[in-house]
């Protein structure tokens, strides 16, 4: 099993380690409660550098990502941002989901995990066309300090401007790049550096107010924040329209040909399932795969939990067309009600 | 190692089962299974009067990460639940083997209890 940098930090800090797509893994340092709530109200960090980083290098990487991302990265080329959005395939079904930085001309792709080998397979095979390096990254990780005193954490660690940075902005800092990103709904950052300064971060961070949080509570608090997760909410047999994705395919520029684009204008948005957020009413815990009706169709939960912060069974799910606010869910032998809402559950971004 | 009390037997699937003095059974989950599950926030208890059979499913348990079903170690008729779960299912993070309790049987063979592990067996299925 593959181990980040910092698997010994983990442990000293009581973690109960799992397997996640090959890596081994923080799940918990404890309750995952506890540490949903530290990230809403204080401040957290986490350990994410399981998370894939490439490299795109040469004089076309800017043409290249025009051509293999749903979003427009010419909207940060001459900027030190970061874009989030879609790899399409021919079919406008969702390869995976990520974030391209670009920052003093150098542009990283952040992406997830389970889609590593993939990925890249997919980049490679573009990049040709195109006179482009694509490296994956195996020296560096990656830490999200997240939450309302991540600034005050951010601020103590780096000098300069990194804790002034506007969201989705990001800073290189003596070899360390700080972006002001996320997957909690909360003001947070990520720092993305080689790994020889990771443990002098992490314990920074750590001796500022943060504490360690795990896996169990990044998911709780990006349901909450109605972020999706690839493989549970969005995989290659939907369009971006059907996860609510649409807006990451961007179509600005009519010239800009980019992978799935026709296929993507030839979809009527109408005549697709689209995603919700759903509220359990009654007592019960929402489940991927529960069936959900409503009067003028039916549906699936994509996603659900418990959510730490309305206290409720919260999820994201897929169902037909409708005005409905309501509809029914079925867990084991029972159909309770549930409310449709905006996927987010937290309006705090 | 998660603690174990001497006078309770168990389920290789992680139920306790503890007779009492009164010849009824209380029914729970053990300290490796709440740890296991994490952060326990739902509970569905059977109903006071339902006939249950051994290893068969009894209640639910769900962690933010899971649902599981909780089987109970005997047969025989559920004279009680622990009520308190339903507004408070972290209680059996906290205390799995008292607070905790998931319901009492009043068991139709009290000999079903030599069929069940005892805390060294059980130990040793929790290690493996």
């Amino acid at each position: 099993m593959k181990k980040t940098f910092l698997y010994e930090d983990h442990l000293s800090h009581d973690a109960k380690m799992v397997d996640f797509s090959g890596w081994s893994m923080p799940i918990n340092y404890g309750s995952q409660i506890d540490e949903h709530h530290q990230v809403r109200n204080d401040v957290g960090i986490f350990d994410v550098s399981h998370m894939s980083i490439f490299k795109i290098s040469g004089q076309n990487a800017e043409s290249y990502l025009r051509y293999i991302f749903s979003n427009d990265v010419k909207k940060i080329s001459d900027k030190n941002k970061a874009l989030y959005g879609l790899l399409l395939n021919e079919n406008g079904g969702i390869i995976d989901d990520l974030i391209v930085y670009h920052s003093e001309g150098d542009f990283l792709i952040v992406s997830n995990c389970a889609t590593k080998e993939k990925n890249e397979a997919w980049y490679q095979v573009h990049a040709s066309k195109f006179d482009v390096s694509v490296e994956y990254i195996d020296n560096h990780g990656i830490l999200a300090v997240q939450g309302p005193n991540s600034i005050k954490v951010i601020e103590k660690i780096f000098r300069g401007d990194a804790s002034s940075l506007n969201t989705n902005e990001c800073v290189k800092t003596d070899g360390v790049m700080v972006a002001k990103t996320g997957y909690t709904g909360e003001e947070g950052f990520e720092v993305i550096c080689e790994n020889k300064y990771l443990r002098k971060i992490w314990n920074s961070a750590i001796e500022s107010g943060a504490k360690p949080i795990g896996l169990a509570a990044r998911d709780t608090l990006r349901l909450e924040a109605g972020f999706c997760l690839y493989g549970s909410d969005m995989d290659e047999s939907v369009n971006p329209h059907v996860c609510g994705l649409s807006w990451t395919v961007d179509l600005n520029d009519e010239d800009r040909e980019f992978i799935g684009k026709q296929a993507f204008l030839n979809i009527n948005e109408k005549d697709e399932q689209k995603m919700i957020g759903i509220l359990l009413k009654d007592k019960g815990i929402l489940r991927p795969g529960y069936e959900i009706t409503h009067i003028e169709g039916k549906g699936i939960v994509l996603s659900g939990t418990f959510s730490p912060t309305l206290k409720k069974s919260i999820g994201l799910a897929r169902i037909d067309q409708t005005n409905e606010q309501s509809g029914k869910v079925k867990i084991r032998d029972k159909e309770l009600e549930i409310e449709f809402v905006s996927p987010r559950f937290l309006k705090k971004i | 190692m998660s603690e174990i009390p001497g006078d309770l037997k168990f389920l290789s699937s992680h139920e306790w089962a503890r007779l009492e003095d009164d010849g009824t059974v209380t029914v729970g989950i053990s300290d490796h299974a709440q740890d296991l599950l994490g952060d326990i926030v739902f509970i569905e208890l059977p109903e006071v009067g339902k006939e249950v059979e051994a290893e068969g499913d009894a209640a639910i348990v769900e962690s933010v990460k899971a649902a599981s079903d909780v089987y109970t170690p005997i047969s025989g008729e559920i004279i009680e639940v622990n009520s308190a779960l339903e507004e408070q299912p972290e209680t059996v993070n906290g205390s799995p083997y008292d607070d905790g309790w998931f319901f009492k049987v009043k068991p139709i063979n009290v000999d079903e209890m030599s069929n069940l592990l005892s805390p060294e067996e059980y130990s040793e299925v929790c290690e493996d």
